[in-house]
């Protein structure tokens, strides 16, 4: 049975549909807060994560130059402060003069960071791919010969067993926070109602900036973790991401981060499956086609039940 | 005399392209101007109509779908109407959506269409795209349009070549930029009495007001769809003539939502959105900044590598695209904060002044 | 004569262009409920909205306690002492019970634990609900709620903006039985009311607003009895 079926759907299907999900979870976290907090859809946010991703990839570099080689984990932490530092400047110089206007133009505001963002990206470190990690990624062997020996082997890099764990790290460490403490139930104040919140006396403008800094930390993450997935730096990726976080955040529901987690799962796991041969020998959707699957998902959410699954706010 | 002739010919090319911008951007006024939607999928509409426009009328290829050698005229009316067509689908099911939701559905949708061109490779010749686009008066000069119906009661085929073989080899340019702006200004003419029609006063009043007009009675969903398919239809004219303009059309580079979405959005905010005239000012100028800042950069550039010249200049050319690329992203932000109505900001169709609208910052209601 | 809480002196206030209150005269002295009733319309919300500091004022002042604060953001309003209870949306329905009274105490972070234990005596039927989100609760509880929630800064005045509106009658009376007991711990309140005999019965002053302005001024019980204004408001079924 496993032989058979087992191997191939868990390994070649399966796993990559999970790590997929576990980078989409984790950047919608970031469109889901900010979405749920300052009421708008940040169209910048892909390009955000990528450029986490380059200046990981560039932090690492540099202590390469000095003969140290860095985990991408460990050069994420610099790199996070800087991508920090960009969501608070993107939203003090382009987004905060419209707050009290209508939502459209901070919308159009971050459509036009979207743009700002990939070509300083472009100019900075050109417009070809880069290669992150150079190599053949090898199966972790402790649990290939583990498994095996249970008879359900399982092949699964290192780097995969590194972005499972970061992701639950940071989702554990996002729920504590959320319910755990003052900030954190703030956020949830403010994006449960903004005008109540702002009569309740709490300060907005603080809570404002937590949630550029909680999508920041996510945003680099997800970022690195797709480069550490696919070992290439690309400028497009920000933008190839973009979609399927925004379908997660809609099907989880708006403002509802573990919502998100779960719609980026679902999105992740949905897009690696539809190529699975579940009907006779061939793809059951073209590969071609797989990008199409997150977007074909986020529109039958949006009117079958625009609310999402968890019941987030709906417009 | 050579050196003026460039110039002209430079100058006509800024018309052309600007000129397909500016339909472009008057579709986008019609559904955003008008109506209020934010379609960010632009680029998937003007692609849905430059390839509806290329398989209808190139000659017969192996390569792809048809060609059906159609009339061009034809092609044009067909691109219209298939743009139509996909936007009154998506209309069907996304009009009712948030701004922001409608946003990130278009986004998705172009993204789709140009998927399925770059997929359905028996149909679209895949990645590699369609080639030899005629383009309207230079395929006069091509055998397959003089050797045959109409031309050929004017002339036998060695009479055209003859005739063609007389003139410069730049004999369409002033005529294809010149139909292009004919087409601006009828379109503009159009828009302009739709504006001031009862039709346009119901579209900036729903704009304005959407729950009094459907209290109203008003059927604002329809008038909304109305407005996106008349909208997309306008780009997909657009789309056929950027597919005459360029030739040679695949899914990927020509239809970079950068360069098409992203450009046509700076044009009409920069213009002024809402206004028909600001549509058509923001797409020159702002082509005209775009165009010319590439003389400049790459003016700069040849500087820069003649003072270091351990400068590589090629890595220098394939990234000063991207610097225009953020300094256009740059002035949009500076438009949008500063200039909110852009240079020609919207004027009201003979309306009652609207009353500054201020909300209400707790959300109560008395 | 003691020198009032609150008082609204003169204000001309309104949205953008358009002027709601247009000569508004109220004040509240320590230990007082005071009720302002009127129609729809008049500005009784608007009034309130005034003191927080959400609306343009033209002219005229908002005096705490001697302190001048006409246009003072709200933030900086709820931190002097005044607390308010919006109509409407006046609770976190995603955040339970514990989490609002919480949020309430954002400005006075200190000692919340120990204000909470108060809350939940004075409103004893919350206190078994202290984990369940505040959406879930009834209309009345959520009322409840948002008091609580309101009282948790040590508030020098309490604003309420129509309790009572859409609460069945059962709950009325239990709350303004608990705009009393409120009273009683020594916190003065204003209150918006559209159920006037009711307010009234509570209060121990009265303002009727008309078009802005307040028409009629007196005690709870001469409001209550004067023809005029029972004819205006009181006819109806409260």
């Amino acid at each position: 049975m496993w032989d058979a079926f087992g191997f191939e759907f868990v390994n070649f299907y399966l796993i990559p549909g999970l790590v997929l999900g576990c980078i989409y979870a984790l950047g919608a976290i970031g469109i889901t807060l900010t979405f749920g907090i300052l009421r708008f859809a940040n169209f910048a946010h892909g390009e955000i994560m990528m450029s986490g991703a380059y200046l990981t990839y560039t932090v690492m570099a540099i202590v390469a130059g000095a003969g140290l080689s860095l985990h991408p984990l460990v050069a994420m932490v610099p790199a996070a402060f800087m991508v920090i530092l960009l969501f608070l400047g993107t939203d003090r110089y382009f987004y905060k003069p419209f707050r009290k206007e209508d939502t459209i133009k901070v919308v159009m505001a971050s459509f036009g960071m979207m743009l700002i963002i990939r070509s300083a990206v472009q100019v900075i470190w050109g417009p070809n791919q880069i290669a992150f990690v150079p190599g053949i990624a090898k199966p972790n062997a402790w649990l290939q010969s583990f498994t095996g020996d249970l008879g359900a082997m399982i092949i699964m890099p290192n780097k995969h067993l590194f972005i499972f764990a970061g992701t639950v790290i940071i989702v554990i460490a996002l729920g504590y926070l959320l319910n755990r403490t003052r900030i954190g139930k703030a956020m949830r104040a403010v994006s449960d109602s903004p005008d109540l919140a702002h009569v309740t006396g709490i300060n907005v403008d603080k809570v404002i900036n937590a949630t550029w800094i909680v999508g920041g930390i996510c945003a680099t993450a997800a970022g690195v973790f797709l480069v550490m997935d696919t070992q290439t730096l690309e400028t497009t990726m920000g933008f190839r991401m973009l979609l399927p976080m925004f379908a997660a955040a809609i099907l989880g529901g708006i403002g509802k981060p573990y919502g998100a987690v779960f719609g980026g799962l679902v999105i992740g796991l949905a897009e690696e499956l539809s190529a699975y041969p579940w009907i006779g020998d061939a793809p059951l959707l073209s590969p071609g086609y797989k990008t199409g699957v997150a977007f074909a998902i986020m529109v039958i959410m949006l009117i079958v039940r625009p609310q999402g699954l968890f019941k987030g706010r709906s417009f | 005399m050579e050196a003026y002739l460039g110039y002209f010919l430079y100058f006509l090319s800024l018309l052309t392209v600007g000129g397909i911008y500016a339909i472009l951007a008057l579709g986008l006024n019609v559904q955003w101007g008008f109506a209020g939607l934010f379609n960010a999928g632009i680029v998937g509409f003007v692609a849905v109509g430059a390839y509806t426009y290329a398989l209808l009328t190139t000659a017969e290829s192996t390569f792809h779908l048809g060609g059906f050698g159609l009339p061009l005229p034809i092609g044009m009316a067909v691109a219209m109407l298939a743009s139509a067509l996909v936007a009154a689908l998506i209309g069907l099911v996304c009009i009712r959506l948030r701004s922001d939701y409608l946003a990130i559905a278009t986004i998705g949708i172009a993204e789709i269409i140009k998927l399925i061109f770059k997929n359905e490779t028996e149909v679209t010749n895949g990645p590699r795209g369609i080639n030899k686009i005629p383009r309207s008066w230079e395929h006069f000069s091509e055998e397959r349009f003089y050797s045959s119906w109409p031309m050929s009661w004017f002339g036998t085929p060695e009479n055209w070549e003859a005739f063609f073989d007389s003139l410069p080899n730049w004999y369409w340019q002033p005529l294809f930029a010149g139909t292009i702006i004919l087409v601006v200004f009828a379109i503009y003419k159009m828009l302009e009495r739709a504006r001031t029609s009862p039709w346009g006063r119901m579209m900036t009043a729903i704009r304005e007001n959407e729950p009094a007009s459907r209290a109203a009675g008003k059927n604002v969903t329809r008038r909304r769809i109305e407005a996106f398919v008349i909208g997309a239809a306008i780009m997909g004219l657009g789309g056929a003539f950027l597919a005459q303009h360029l030739r040679l059309i695949e899914p990927t580079n020509t239809f970079d939502p950068s360069k098409v979405t992203f450009l046509v959005w700076v044009m009409l905010i920069a213009g002024g959105s809402g206004n028909n005239r600001g549509a058509i000012l923001g797409a020159f100028l702002i082509w005209t900044i775009w165009s010319a800042s590439e003389l400049m950069i790459s003016g700069i550039i040849d500087l820069i590598t003649a003072i270091f010249s351990t400068m590589d200049a090629s890595i220098l050319q394939t990234r000063a695209g991207f610097l225009r690329m953020m300094l256009i992203g740059i002035l949009m932000q500076v438009i949008l904060q500063r200039y909110p109505g852009g240079i020609l900001p919207e004027v009201r169709p003979a309306s009652p002044k609207a009353d500054t609208k201020t909300a209400d910052p707790t959300g109560d209601t008395k | 004569m003691t020198q009032p809480v609150l008082s609204l002196n003169n204000l001309k206030a309104g949205y953008g262009q358009t002027e709601i209150l247009h000569d508004l005269s109220i004040y509240v002295n320590p230990n007082e409920i005071v009720a302002i009733i009127g129609p729809n319309g008049a500005g009784k919300s608007t009034a309130m909205k005034s003191v927080l500091g959400l609306l343009n004022i033209r002219e005229g002042s908002v005096v705490l306690n001697g302190e001048d604060i006409t246009d003072t953001p709200a933030q900086k309003v709820i931190e002097k002492g005044i607390s308010y209870v919006p109509q409407t949306n006046n609770v976190f329905v995603n955040l339970s019970v514990q989490e609002n009274l919480e949020m309430g105490a954002w400005t006075r972070p200190n000692g919340v634990e120990a204000r909470i234990a108060e809350m939940y005596e004075l409103f004893p039927d919350l206190a078994e609900k202290r984990n369940q989100a505040a959406g879930s609760l009834s209309g009345g509880q959520r009322q409840m709620v948002a008091m609580a929630k309101a009282l948790m800064v040590d508030a020098k005045i309490l604003l309420l903006d129509e309790p009572t509106a859409g609460l069945s009658p059962k709950y009325r009376g239990e709350i303004f039985s608990t705009i009393q007991k409120i009273k009683n711990t020594g916190v003065p309140i204003l209150i918006v009311e559209q159920n006037a005999k009711q307010a009234l019965g509570v209060s121990d002053r009265g303002y009727v607003l008309v078009d802005g302005a307040n028409r009629h001024t007196g005690t709870g019980e001469e409001l209550a009895n004067d023809p005029e204004i029972a004819r205006m408001f009181l006819g109806g079924g409260h």
